[in-house]
């Protein structure tokens, strides 16, 4: 909790500075608006209109707050198609579409962290594994995928494979890689002495693996795992770009962006936000309550 | 039942069968003559006893497969034979990897250069079994272009990637790194000079660094125009906070006795910083460049998706998917990984003089 004020504090500043912005970016139309009507601006009109647009060049906190408010909560519970009265979410809503992300990422990061920690036994275990794959681990993600993502939508598609796997393709290959590196070197962080004393024991190659090297990756592990699943999430919403904007939060960035629906854009990166903050908040308490019971909490 | 207990023992037993089932399903008149021999010689050389000749014994082995892999790739065909000849050949090539791992290392520059040999190695099998998938199966164009294609559309369209690259890659991802990297330098300098700033900036650094900030390149079409700025625009917002933590990560892991020691010589604020904690801060500040030379590629090439003038490696992947020219997709990411990986490993060359005296540097 020490760093409670300063962490509010630098928060403050940059709401300050965003609603400072506001006002430079938007006056142009402001102004616009009122020559073309004839009338004077005054400076306090001016920024209760900047403050206020339909579609602004940069939407003032508030309203995205406005905006996220009406299309999650106020959409379900009154909408026409809300849950209330469909009994099943609103194709306009944050709630689903955040959800159609959510579960391509999900399944992503569980893909990509299985595949990552079994590379990495791999690789502590096997030498050839080790020379081979690891160097290409690390060019694999010089491979901007992220940009390649809409070509494997699409030719996945064309081979009939549609839906959530695609996407968590894309989601799986972003995330294995951080979990790899961590494994390793978590896989690795067992000194000589303790190496020594497994030997001493007569332990196999499996059971050093269940008894020293799983137990002492764990805080890597963890480490890992909030970088993946991050990384996961921008996957996911990449990989919806190319998919013509059905469903999902990269979907409302491309239609807001298309209509320039500034407001809906800035909503879907706030929705974004809070999922991202949400996954990594999770894995943190898992990771706390994990170390805890095996006596590493720090 | 020895040669099970050396290294790639399993993997030669495999070759041997898969070999020994080719050769029954269909003698070898479907296929080439030189291929069977040459990997039969491998097999063979394999059980040779090594000494000082081990290398001769990898480079014969290297041969071996080398020359049955080429000799298979006109013949691709989908039958049980053809594909009992490549499971050979794939299997005598992990064999190879693995016996090239297992080497002692020379001293000296060949050393450094048999470090390369196990991926290069293992990156050549990949591409070959790519390649002969493709011509096996079939695989229509449209979905998988083989390696050989992608070369060829590689080297003759070079000016238009040429054009791509420099417009992506220079304007947009290389101006925009410089912009952010040095805002984030000079952002965290001032930053360290408050410790109050420094504790509430670094949770709020890390917590937008995991953000998808790729989310903006929107927005920032929207602010910059259609040209290279936004894409610069884009790349900025994404390198700056990995590189804004990482560097007060960095400013701050000199430990209290060295400080003191500066306190002592009674040195300057300027000249702790340039004699110490910079110093000090060297490896972090190259973890944030290296993470934030792949952001930057990446954000330069997505922009593009939101809109962009004629040209590029991102308007062109898109166009190109629209055309069904999946090879010249390919030719652009080809191009995308090289100058990543060259980016990249421009960096590790310059970390690793800059940063020789850290641990992660030393030898091993």
């Amino acid at each position: 909790m020490r760093n409670l004020a300063p962490v509010l504090t630098v928060t403050a500043v940059l709401i300050a500075i965003w609603y400072a912005a506001v006002i430079p970016m938007n006056q142009q139309w402001a102004q616009d608006q009122a020559r073309r009507a004839g009338q004077d601006l005054s400076f306090t009109a001016l920024v209760a209109d900047t403050m206020s647009q339909q579609r602004p060049r940069l939407p003032a906190p508030h309203q995205v707050a406005a905006e996220l408010w009406n299309s999650t909560v106020v959409e379900e519970l009154t909408g026409r198609r809300g849950i209330v009265n469909t009994g099943s979410l609103s194709n306009r809503s944050l709630v689903y579409h955040g959800w159609v992300t959510l579960s391509a990422t999900l399944l992503g990061f569980a893909i990509g962290s299985v595949l990552g920690i079994s590379l990495a036994i791999g690789i502590v275990h096997n030498r050839a594994m080790d020379a081979s794959i690891m160097p290409w681990a690390i060019a694999s993600q010089t491979i901007p995928i992220l940009a390649i993502a809409p070509m494997i939508i699409v030719v996945l598609n064309a081979v009939g494979i549609t839906g959530l796997v695609p996407k968590a393709i894309i989601s799986t290959y972003l995330s294995f890689f951080p979990v790899v590196v961590g494994m390793v070197k978590g896989l690795r962080a067992p000194d000589h002495m303790q190496l020594d004393l497994m030997k001493t024991y007569y332990a196999s190659g499996t059971q050093v693996l269940a008894k020293l090297r799983l137990p002492s990756s764990m805080p890597y592990l963890f480490a890992s795992l909030k970088v993946a699943i991050a990384a996961a999430l921008v996957g996911a919403i990449v990989a919806e770009l190319p998919t013509g904007a059905v469903a999902g939060l990269g979907a409302r960035l491309l239609s807001g962006s298309y209509y320039g629906q500034t407001v809906q854009i800035w909503s879907a990166l706030f929705a974004a936000a809070i999922l991202a903050a949400g996954m990594v908040a999770l894995i943190s308490l898992i990771q706390r309550a994990t170390l805890k019971r095996m006596g590493m909490a720090t | 039942m020895i040669v099970l207990h050396k290294t790639g023992g399993v993997q030669w037993a495999g070759m041997m069968l898969a070999l020994l089932l080719a050769v029954a399903v269909g003698g070898t008149g479907d296929l080439p003559f030189s291929a069977v021999a040459a990997i039969l010689v491998t097999g063979l050389i394999f059980l040779a006893p090594r000494g000082q000749i081990n290398w001769l014994v990898i480079a014969a082995m290297a041969a071996g497969i080398g020359i049955s892999a080429l000799a298979l790739l006109p013949f691709a065909q989908s039958t049980l034979l053809f594909w009992a000849m490549v499971l050979a050949v794939w299997l005598g090539a992990w064999l190879l990897v693995a016996s090239i791992a297992e080497s002692p290392r020379l001293p000296g520059l060949p050393g450094r250069a048999q470090s390369l040999l196990a991926p290069l190695g293992f990156g050549a099998t990949l591409l070959w079994l790519w390649e002969i998938t493709v011509r096996a199966l079939d695989v229509p164009r449209v979905i998988l272009p083989a390696p050989s294609l992608i070369w060829d559309r590689l080297i003759r369209s070079t000016d238009i990637l040429w054009i791509d690259f420099v417009q992506t890659f220079v304007k947009g991802a290389l101006s925009g790194y410089a912009i952010g990297v040095g805002a984030a330098l000079v952002f965290a300098l001032l930053v360290d000079r408050s410790d109050f700033l420094r504790r509430g900036l670094l949770p709020v650094g890390n917590f937008l660094a995991a953000l998808p900030i790729i989310g903006t390149a929107p927005i920032m079409v929207m602010w910059f125009g259609f040209d290279w700025p936004s894409k610069a625009a884009v790349v900025v917002a994404m390198v700056f906070f990995p590189m804004l933590v990482n560097t007060v990560q960095g400013l701050a892991a000199t430990d209290a006795m060295q400080r003191d020691l500066m306190r002592t010589y009674s040195a300057s604020w300027t000249q702790s910083l340039l004699k110490l904690r910079l110093p000090a801060a060297m490896p972090f500040i190259f973890n944030g460049l290296k993470i934030a030379s792949t952001l930057a590629l990446i954000g330069a090439i997505v922009a593009e998706f939101f809109g962009s003038p004629t040209r590029g490696m991102g308007f062109r992947i898109s166009t190109e998917v629209g055309r069904l020219q999946l090879d010249m997709v390919w030719a652009e990411i080809a191009v995308a990984a090289l100058a990543g990986s060259l980016f990249y490993g421009i960096l590790a060359l310059a970390e690793r003089g800059v940063t020789f005296w850290h641990p992660s540097q030393r030898k091993r």
